[in-house]
């Protein structure tokens, strides 16, 4: 196996006194692509949230158990720089009302960085990076709310791209385009996964197939508390699972 | 296939159908008719009659006072002007501020705190309240408290004071609905990009807000020209143009009060009229333009 990025010990979740996630174990291998996958409400978004500490932000939110980031203890980062170093795009596309540039020069400039050039290098290493840079290059003061849906996706990835985090976090990234920008999106997330740890939450079986490395299932039961079934490799996952559910889910006999 | 009625009766009930949409139609075409004629009616007959008077001589000399009536506006088109910017001066900030508090951090401070809580919901139903209060209770109240009570007189300080809290609540309500309006999806991910909460509100929210918080402090500009009860009993009327905060003055809409009131000159108060309410008319526009502009600009058009 891989290095481990990420790692949780006995997490729990509870939103007030909601019993969200039940005694997760897992081991998020690095520079790979770990896809979380299961029926809707069994959790897999809010898992996803816990590794840039998303869910502190919803009111009577509490954690118990040990999420580790390359080794440290991942609530004792402050948030704040925790989510420079975790990345994070999200369902629908939401560029910010500002020009490309701005957009991806954000994250950076919060972070303290003025100067321009640097921010121009940024800017474009980010727009390459996230594929986007040939079809935006002449067009870096327009609005980023005026490209396309897909485009602006991956203007979310180059603007996540930009603080330089080692991991990113997609929850179903390509859930609202059609399925020509779903693809330029794998292609991205499979070229990605050469230099970040990406994990990503998805309802489509085929997607997590084609892009990720590993795969993690959670299911539930009539108590709404998501557990995770099965953790292995894609391959495994998909022609050989171990667990009756994860096979039933997978071949679509629910879900 | 099976029919609810009988063809004849299907026939019949579409033409009874028919016909009444028509009703309806032309009776609503003929109440907006009426309504749109009281309107041009009032601002035409206005800006008609008040027309004859004006010309550069009445806009550029002062008035005479006294009972005659006599003059120009000059000095009171300076008053309003002073008078716009200290009230808008003190009450943007503190509206703005006051509503940021209630929309971006309310919320989860009150979560911790059942007192927080209980005070959060008296300011809402105070600011719901405060709007729909008549101008005449502010000056009241302007009158009580700066007026005689901390002795500011009948100034520019006391009216701008009473005067701003009379805009504070459209300016609270216009801003608090303004933020309301930006997309969540914006603050989670500046966020995630590791924006803190401030950074998110600043470089983000706000300027989102932006044409909304514009419009909000136009609509104010508006008020505080047009009134007059809160500045009656506050600014005291003196036809001359106030020199420092201290000094009292008249605004537009004061000096057509006791032009109306007051004096004979009933063609002047006309004239007055009709540059206030093209003034008005000016503001209007402006808020037009203005939140057009910005909004275009965000959306990237």
């Amino acid at each position: 196996m891989n290095n481990i990025k990420i790692e949780t010990i006995n997490y729990n979740l509870y939103y007030g006194k909601f019993h969200a996630l039940r005694d997760i174990n897992i081991k998020i291998p690095e520079k790979k692509v770990t896809a979380l996958i299961g029926p809707s409400g069994c959790g897999k978004s809010s898992f996803l949230r816990t590794f840039n500490r998303m869910n502190d932000l919803i009111p009577g939110a509490s954690m118990t158990g040990d999420v580790l980031i390359d080794d440290q203890d991942l609530f004792k980062i402050d948030p704040v720089s925790l989510r420079q170093n975790v990345g994070m795009v999200f369902q629908k596309p939401n560029p910010f009302p500002k020009t490309i540039f701005d957009n991806i020069a954000y994250g950076p400039r919060v972070n303290g960085l003025k100067d321009h050039k640097k921010l121009e290098e940024i800017v474009e290493n980010s727009l390459r990076s996230a594929a986007l840079w040939d079809e935006v290059k002449d067009d870096l003061n327009k609005s980023g709310l005026a490209l396309s849906g897909g485009q602006q996706q991956r203007l979310c990835i180059a603007r996540a791209l930009a603080v330089q985090p080692s991991v990113i976090l997609m929850d179903e990234p390509a859930a609202s385009l059609d399925p020509i920008a779903t693809l330029k999106i794998e292609d991205l997330i499979h070229e990605l996964s050469q230099n970040y740890t990406i994990v990503i939450v998805t309802h489509n079986m085929q997607q997590a197939g084609r892009v990720s490395d590993y795969t993690a299932f959670f299911y539930t039961d009539e108590t709404r508390t998501g557990r995770l079934v099965e953790f292995d490799e894609t391959k495994t996952i998909f022609t050989n699972p171990s667990d009756q559910r994860t096979e039933d889910y997978i071949t679509g006999r629910f879900g | 296939m099976t029919t609810l009625m009988s063809e004849e009766a299907t026939e019949r009930d579409l033409k009874m159908r028919k016909s009444s949409q028509k009703f309806w139609f032309a009776a609503t075409w003929i109440f907006g008719a009426i309504t749109f004629s009281i309107l041009l009616l009032v601002i035409g007959y206005v800006i008609i009659q008040g027309g004859k008077a004006v010309n550069w001589e009445f806009l550029s000399t002062a008035p005479k006072g006294g009972l005659s009536g006599e003059g120009g506006v000059s000095t009171t088109l300076g008053t309003t002007l002073y008078l716009v910017l200290l009230t808008i001066g003190i009450s943007t900030p503190l509206g703005v501020g006051a509503a940021i508090y209630l929309i971006e951090y309310a919320g989860e401070q009150s979560l911790t705190s059942p007192v927080l809580r209980a005070l959060i919901s008296i300011a809402n139903f105070a600011v719901e309240t405060l709007a729909g209060i008549p101008s005449i209770i502010y000056g009241l109240f302007g009158y009580a408290l700066f007026v005689s009570a901390l002795r500011f007189g009948w100034s520019l300080l006391s009216a701008s004071l009473a005067g701003a809290c009379l805009v504070l609540p459209t300016i609270i309500r216009t801003t608090e609905e303004a933020l309301l309006a930006v997309p969540d999806d914006y603050r989670r991910g500046s966020l995630a990009l590791g924006a803190t909460k401030w950074q998110t509100l600043y470089k983000v929210v706000l300027p989102a807000s932006l044409p909304g918080i514009i419009t909000g402090v136009i609509l104010s500009v508006g008020r505080v020209i047009s009134e007059t009860a809160v500045f009656f009993v506050t600014l005291g009327g003196s036809h001359r143009l106030p020199t420092s905060i201290m000094d009292g003055g008249r605004t537009l809409a004061l000096h057509l009060y006791y032009l109306a009131m007051d004096t004979r000159a009933f063609d002047k108060a006309m004239g007055t009229g009709a540059v206030l309410v093209v003034m008005i008319i000016l503001i209007n526009l402006a808020i037009d333009f203005v939140s057009r502009k910005l909004t275009a600009g965000l959306k990237g058009r």
